[in-house]
């Protein structure tokens, strides 16, 4: 599924991801847990095409197909997507306007056809629905006004309705309380799969109590520095990060 | 001094130029250095406009002139299509309008451009008595190397109603000028319009409102976005006479700059010479917000797509405020084929 190969990062001259290697097979949830400035963002952000970002050395896969030589849009046509911590606001553009645009793009990208808009709006109940959205809401300009729990959900909308291969969860559980968290956390499990696979990025272990991760890494200075099953979280909720920012220094 | 009489006397020195303060940006003495021909009579085809219309009112290469008149207490839809038919040659014409008290009229008017390289100057005298309301849509798609000015007073009397939204995508030089009086006297106005700009292209549009009573209403929204080496311009003046009190009017332009070579120039201005009135600007000229672009094509819209898509939504605030809903539409279609075909 995801192949991660001794990847580098830099933005503008300073190094941020020093030489990454992770593999999440299909099926597989894996949550990266390390200290603010690790390069937890950054490492999602090259993942995904963002700008700004200069690759130096290694190589990222999904399925075999190489992400760095595809488009930010392509890849998420590959079946890619990241929820973002910060969702951003789109004014004037409804969410549904906005998901089914970004859906129509994904199925012409993959040379299928595009989806008839009574179609859309059944599917598009369906998701809300189950994610506790009022469907009014989707008519408004997208994220616009929303609180920072509503603004989650409907990424996690998003990825119902975009129905990706892979996700990467960036910070989901940031600006959550406990009744939404338990909300968006259905939803993606609700996604888990044999066919997907999740990276779950986070700074703290909260989150993994209700999105059960199979493996558990330590990003510290740009690289993993352990790895270990669900008990690794518990270990670093208890003990903190301090040891690991030196072993990686 | 303006480009008609420039016609009619073939003196250059007439062409408003740079050194006229409220001309600065639209300079036509430096780019005019001969007058072409009066452009001729043209019997030929002109299609259909873009407006549909129980009723039509045409006038091509300026060629006589329009004068309608509406009846105390009658409504009409017009659409009313003013031609540049013929290539590399001038014309000037004029319009008056005359609304009764009460009345409704929805103007949508056309400019079009099926020649190229014409010069036309229309003049357009709007009167509505008292209690009248109009909706004047313009839609000004003139050719890229043309010279335009469209030129409207506008004169409201008490408790008349006028909302205004400009679309254009500009030409060689255009100025698209809309002056009026108002009366207070719980008159309403609303001016609005959008310019979206690609290649070489300029329009400048320009507005005077002079408050002249107690209890006016003004509202103004105009949004814009330039690309290429395109340049817009926006001047808005509001005057608020001394005793026109009561006065409420605010005025908004926002644009957008999508290239290093293209240019904005805005130039708001409140006088206010009343004491107890409510008057408010804004002005914003940005770039697309590259973060939110990322969002989109994280979400599989390529790039292009995601910017014409942003675009859109930043002047749909616009469109939405026109009232009569098939004009809304054309003006939603012509946003979208606008941005489609734009080199954005």
């Amino acid at each position: 599924m995801l192949n991660i190969q001794n990847l580098h990062a830099r933005v503008e001259d300073k190094a941020i991801l020093k030489g990454v290697t992770l593999d999440v097979p299909a099926g597989e949830v894996h949550a990266i847990m390390g200290p603010n400035g690790a390069g937890k963002s950054t490492l999602s952000y090259v993942l995904t095409g963002r700008g700004g970002y200069e690759v130096t050395e290694g190589s990222a896969g999904l399925n075999g197909e190489d992400l760095l030589a595809l488009d930010a849009n392509e890849r998420a046509a590959k079946g890619l997507f990241l929820s973002f911590q910060y969702p951003l606001e789109i004014p004037g553009v409804p969410a549904l306007t906005f998901i089914r645009t970004a859906l129509n793009a994904q199925r012409r990208a993959r040379g299928e056809d595009e989806i008839a808009a009574p179609a859309f709006l059944k599917l598009a109940k369906e998701k809300a629905a189950s994610l506790k959205i009022d469907f009014e809401m989707l008519k408004r300009g997208l994220n616009v006004g929303f609180s920072g729990g509503e603004k989650k959900r409907m990424e996690i909308f998003q990825m119902a309705m975009l129905s990706p291969k892979f996700l990467i969860l960036d910070e989901t559980d940031s600006g959550l309380d406990i009744d939404a968290l338990k909300i968006v956390s259905e939803g993606v499990n609700a996604l888990r799969s044999p066919e997907r696979g999740m990276l779950v990025i986070t700074h703290y272990q909260r989150l993994l109590d209700y999105i059960k991760p199979d493996r558990v890494h330590v990003l510290a200075a740009g690289r993993i520095v352990a790895s270990g099953g669900p008990e690794l979280a518990l270990q670093l909720e208890a003990e903190g990060y301090d040891k690991y920012a030196s072993a990686a220094a | 001094m303006s480009l008609a009489s420039a016609l009619k006397t073939g003196d250059l020195t007439e062409l408003p130029s740079r050194r006229d303060e409220d001309w600065r940006w639209t300079d036509l003495r430096g780019l005019i250095r001969t007058l072409p021909p009066l452009s001729p009579k043209f019997e030929g085809d002109i299609g259909v406009g873009p407006f549909a219309a129980d009723e039509t009112l045409t006038l091509v290469n300026g060629q006589g002139a329009i004068d309608l008149t509406l009846a105390a207490g009658e409504t009409r839809v017009i659409s009313m299509r003013l031609i540049s038919a013929t290539a590399a040659t001038a014309h000037a014409g004029r319009v008056r309008i005359t609304v009764g008290e009460g009345a409704r009229l929805t103007l949508l008017e056309s400019h079009e451009g099926l020649g190229e390289g014409y010069l036309s100057e229309i003049a357009l005298d709007i009167h509505l008595a008292s209690d009248a309301v109009v909706e004047r849509i313009v839609l000004a798609s003139d050719a890229p190397e043309a010279v335009s000015v469209v030129d409207a007073e506008v004169a409201l009397s008490a408790g008349a109603r006028f909302a205004q939204t400009l679309l254009t995508s500009g030409a060689r030089r255009q100025r698209i000028e809309t002056r009026v009086d108002h009366p207070g006297a719980h008159a309403d106005l609303r001016l609005d319009g959008i310019y979206l700009l690609d290649t070489q292209r300029h329009a400048d549009l320009t507005s005077q409102v002079t408050h002249a009573g107690v209890d006016g209403t003004t509202s103004q929204l105009t949004k814009g976005m330039v690309a290429d080496q395109a340049r817009g311009v926006f001047q808005g003046r509001i005057i608020v006479q001394p005793g026109a009190d009561q006065t409420d009017a605010r005025m908004g332009h926002h644009a957008l700059i999508l290239s290093d070579k293209a240019e904005v120039d805005a130039k708001p201005e409140l006088l206010i010479f009343a004491d107890d009135v409510s008057c408010a600007h804004g002005n914003t000229i940005g770039a697309l917000d590259e973060q939110a672009i990322f969002y989109a094509r994280q979400r599989g819209i390529p790039e292009m797509e995601a910017r014409a898509m942003l675009t859109e939504a930043f002047v749909g605030e616009v469109v939405e405020r026109i009232e009569h809903e098939p004009a809304r539409e054309v003006a939603r279609a012509w946003v979208a084929q606008r941005l489609g075909r734009s080199n954005i």
